[in-house]
Order: structure tokens, then sequence, then C-alpha cells
């Protein structure tokens, strides 16, 4: 019998140790460039796009095919820019309007998932609304704005109404589809290991959807800044300066340098908030293993 | 629990799941296929049983009827305790890590952090996957992850084991591997096993009796008792012998298809 036991644990032994090689032979080892190596691959063609951008625009000016008062080019805008910036009333403005995106986007955020989710459970509320969410995705915000005037006046609530339907369908319709799209193998693993009902939802489903949730964030947040844009072009409210009264107001007074350096502004806040969003979803992709360690 | 050389599971006659002149239709009117037909099938308590058969047999019907993922058309179902389930892939949950996979049944079943923490790193311990636990599954080999799903259904403290084909996708020195890692949990834990394959050597190789399964109809054909001692290899003569013979039966059934 003691001999017995030995010849078992020796066996045991060699199987733990031939499985921990085979382990260390297949297990993925990814290498991880360094970090100022990492940047410098990400940044340069960015930067590069803007030199040719700012390069064709100069040329374009060069070529005199407008007069330079109505299209400046980056030598002169580019120094209006610089003065903006040193501006206070600019950065009120800024101020205000990034308020009004994020309170927008965040009441989007909250009506945008409980409409989504209550869609993806609910049969009957798909066949009613379903269509109606993706309808109301593909109408330009903008033709929301005269009854939003009608209804609330040349105030902020103006505003806030047309960018939350703008932004709230994309984020309903990207947990709608992230739900639909849960692969039921992971459906089928969830229950087997006692999930169901709100848990299998909370543990399995909406961690599920997680990627696709983001690209509809993502996607909202597009159209709420856009929303927002031209919200703020047509509801103009008195000493509440903002990106879109100040774009406003250059073009009324002709400044074109102004103009087109608050739209350098505008495009630049959302290729910012864009980047986090992109963060967000290779941080996820990377976890799950969805693209490659060393991207 | 002390483990012996040459493990005999409790010949006990409890049955742990028993079907009943069981049938299984998918579909209705002359549009239904017929998975299963008449099927009685007893497995006794602690007893390693492989369903073998070729497409079509009804093998992950069967799984899915004792597991209670779906009811049978005819017949009767009776399984005694609870039963947890692997699939070919280890749908293990890629926005967890390892530990946190196989700690999941635990935090369902509602215990305490600390502890399910310590537990998952015991069981992924026995399935040799100690101090892998803080890993994603993508980062894992196919071997690895069919052994952290393996920890995630003992995890679940079943007391029947269910697998459907699960290491069907896996190289053959990986599966060799994961049949002797498999046979010392079960020597360990006195699981009930319910294995799925259409690989009849692996059958040979891990049970205690073949059940050979018919296809459209799924029909029990046959049942092979192995008796071959334990511990066994894939590639014994007594092993091959067998798988031989079972092979033999099995292509008679194919063959009454192909008149």
């Amino acid at each position: 019998m003691a001999t017995e036991v030995r010849t078992e644990k020796l066996e045991e032994q060699k199987l733990a140790e031939e499985i921990a090689g085979l382990d260390a032979l297949e297990a993925h080892l990814g290498t991880h460039p360094s970090r100022a190596r990492q940047i410098w691959s990400t940044a340069w063609p960015k930067l590069a796009a803007v030199a040719i951008a700012l390069g064709v625009w100069q040329a374009v000016v060069w070529s005199g095919w407008k007069e330079d008062y109505v299209l400046p080019g980056p030598d002169q805008v580019l120094p209006a820019l610089g003065d903006l910036l040193s501006t206070g009333k600019f950065w009120t403005a800024v101020g205000i309007t990034m308020r009004r995106a994020l309170a927008g986007y965040a009441l989007a955020l909250v009506i945008g998932s409980v409409i989504g989710l209550a869609v993806s459970r609910i049969r009957l509320l798909r066949s009613a609304v379903g269509s109606l969410i993706t309808g109301l995705q593909t109408m330009p915000s903008i033709a929301w704005f005269p009854l939003a005037i009608l209804l609330f006046g040349l105030t902020e609530r103006a505003i806030m109404f047309v960018v939350v339907l703008g932004a709230a369908p994309s984020i309903a319709n990207g947990l709608i589809a992230g739900v639909d799209h849960v692969p039921p193998l992971m459906v089928r693993a969830g229950r087997m290991v006692g999930a169901k009902g709100v848990r299998l939802y909370r543990h399995v489903i909406l961690p599920a959807a997680l990627p696709t949730y983001v690209a509809g964030l993502k996607q909202g947040w597009a159209f709420a800044w856009r929303s927002l844009m031209a919200g703020e072009l047509l509801v103009i409210v008195a000493n509440r300066p903002s990106i879109g009264d100040q774009l406003q107001f250059a073009r009324e007074f002709s400044r074109a340098d102004q103009m087109l350096a608050l739209m350098i502004v505008i495009l630049v806040i959302g290729i910012v908030v864009d980047t986090v969003f992109g963060r967000a979803d290779v941080t996820i992709r990377r976890r799950w293993g969805l693209i490659d360690a060393a991207n | 629990m002390t483990i012996t050389a040459t493990p005999v599971p409790t010949q006990d006659t409890t049955t742990a799941i028993s079907l009943r002149g069981v049938s299984k239709a998918f579909g209705h009117g002359s549009h239904a296929v017929v998975a299963l037909e008449g099927i009685n099938l007893d497995v006794a308590r602690g007893e390693f049983v492989c369903l073998v058969g070729a497409s079509g047999c009804g093998k992950s019907t069967s799984l899915n009827l004792i597991a209670g993922l779906d009811r049978p058309t005819i017949g009767e179902v009776t399984v005694r305790g609870r039963t947890a389930l692997m699939f070919q892939e280890a749908a293990l949950f890629p926005w967890l890590t390892v530990r946190d996979n196989v700690a999941l049944p635990l935090r369902l079943a509602g215990m305490k952090r600390a502890e399910r923490h310590r537990r998952a790193e015991e069981l992924l311990a026995r399935v040799h996957l100690g101090g892998q636990g803080g890993r994603r599954p993508h980062e894992l080999s196919g071997g690895m992850r069919q052994r952290a799903a393996l920890a995630r259904a003992l995890a679940q403290d079943a007391e029947i084991l269910l697998m459907d084909e699960p290491f069907g996708a896996l190289d053959a020195m990986t599966r060799d591997l994961l049949h002797d890692e498999l046979e010392q949990v079960w020597v360990s834990t006195g699981l009930t096993i319910v294995f799925v394959t259409h690989n009849v050597r692996e059958a040979a190789r891990l049970s205690d009796r073949i059940v050979l399964l018919t296809s459209l109809p799924g029909r029990v054909a046959d049942e092979f008792p192995v008796t071959i001692d334990r511990p066994r290899r894939i590639d014994s003569p007594e092993v091959m012998g067998l798988a031989a013979a079972v092979t033999d039966r099995l292509r008679a059934e194919v063959r009454r298809h192909g008149d």
C-alpha cells in the first residue's frame, strides 16, 4: 500500500510538471515597446496630417480664390486663436458650452440607458418603439429646434431638449445592439453558474454588451456635440456667452479669423472627447483579448 | 479525502441520473426532427459514463435534458443532485480575470469576498493553475482555459458534472494531460460524470461505461462496460482494443444511414 501511495504521488507530480511545461510553451507572451516609442508612433501620423491640412489651407489662400478677409489663412487665424485664448470671455464661453454638453450628455446617458434596457428586455416594447429609436437617430437634430423654441423659448432648456434628443437614441441603440449580440454560449454559461433574472443581466449580459454600449456612447457624444453647436447658433441666451454664439457674433462682425479660430476650438474639443472614448474602447478590447497586446 | 492507487467508484446502487422512455423532438408536424427516441439510461452515483455516437445522435440534447436546460417531449428525467455543465469552448467570461470567473458561482451563491477568493485559488491549484488567477482568459492557452472552466464547474459544488465534448478542440498532447487531470479530479471528488464525445478512444480511456447512441433518431444502440484497470493510457493495447470494438459497432450503425 505504501509503495502504491508513493507511485501515485510520483505520478501526480509528473503530471503537474508536464502540465506546467506545456502551459509555459503555450501561454502567450506579449512584448511591450517602450512608452516613448509608443507615443511617438501614434503621434507622428497625426502631426503630419495636421501639417498637410494647414499647408493645403494656406495654398488655397495664396491661390487668391477668395479675398483674405473672407478666407484668411493659418498665418492670420493662428494668431487670432492665440488672442482668443488670452481673453476671459472666451473661457467663460467654453465653460458654459462644456457645462451644457456634460449636463445634456449625462441626461441623455440616463434616459438612453433606461430606454435601451427596457426595450432590450421587453419584447412588446421593442416591436412598438424599436424602429422609432433608429428613426430618431437618423433625424437631423436641427429639425427639432423650431419645436424646441416654440416649447421652451430661447432658453437653456430648448438647447438641452435637443441635445438629449440627439444623443439618447444612439446610446439606447448601442445598449440594445450590445444585448442582442451577447453570444448565446455566454448566456448558457451564465445560467449554468447560477445567474438568473436580474443577476444574469448584472453579471453576464450587461458586461458582455459593454463594448457595443461604449460604441453607442461614443456615437451619442458626437450627436450631442453637433446638436449643441447647432443649438448655440440658433438659441442665443442673453448674458450667457457660449462657443456657438461667439461663432455667430464673429460672423456678424465679419471677423473671419475669429470665426475660423473658434471652429478650430470646436474641432479640438470634439477630438479630445472622442479620444477619451477611444481609449475606453481600446482598454476594454485589450482586456478581452480582442486586439493584440502589442498594439 | 484519500487517494487510492486503483480508484474504484462507489458501487452503491443509488442512481444519480435516470432517463425513462425519454424522447425529444424539435419543431412541429411534418418538419419535426426527432433527436432522441425512447432513451432509457441510468447513471450510478460516482459513475463515469461516456455517451458516444455519430453526428445527430442527440448527445448534446441528452446533456441539456439532464442539466435541466430543456424538457423532454415524452418520458421522465430524474436527476438527484446539482449539475454543472462544461462545453466544447471554455465559455469563460472575458471581462473577468480567471480567478473571478472561478469565483462567480461562489459569488452568486452568496459567499463572502475573502472566502470565495481563497476557495477560487484552491480550485485553480487543483487544476494546476495556481498563481494564474490574475490573468485574463485570452492570455491562457486552450488547455488552460478548459482547466479554468473545470475549476469553475467544480466551484458550483455540483454532484454531477456534464461535459459536452470538452476536449474536442484541443491538440492530442494537451488532451492526454487533461484526461489525467480529469481522472484525478474525479477520483478525489467522487463526482458523477456524464461525458459526451465522438472520440471513441477518449471514451475508453476515461469511462466506466460507454453508451453508444444511434443517429436520427438517437436511441441507445449498445453499452460497453469498461473494466480496464486505472490509471489507463490512451495508447495502451486494452484501451485501443476496446476502442476498436466500439468503433466497429459505431460504423455498422453509420452504414445503416448510407443505405
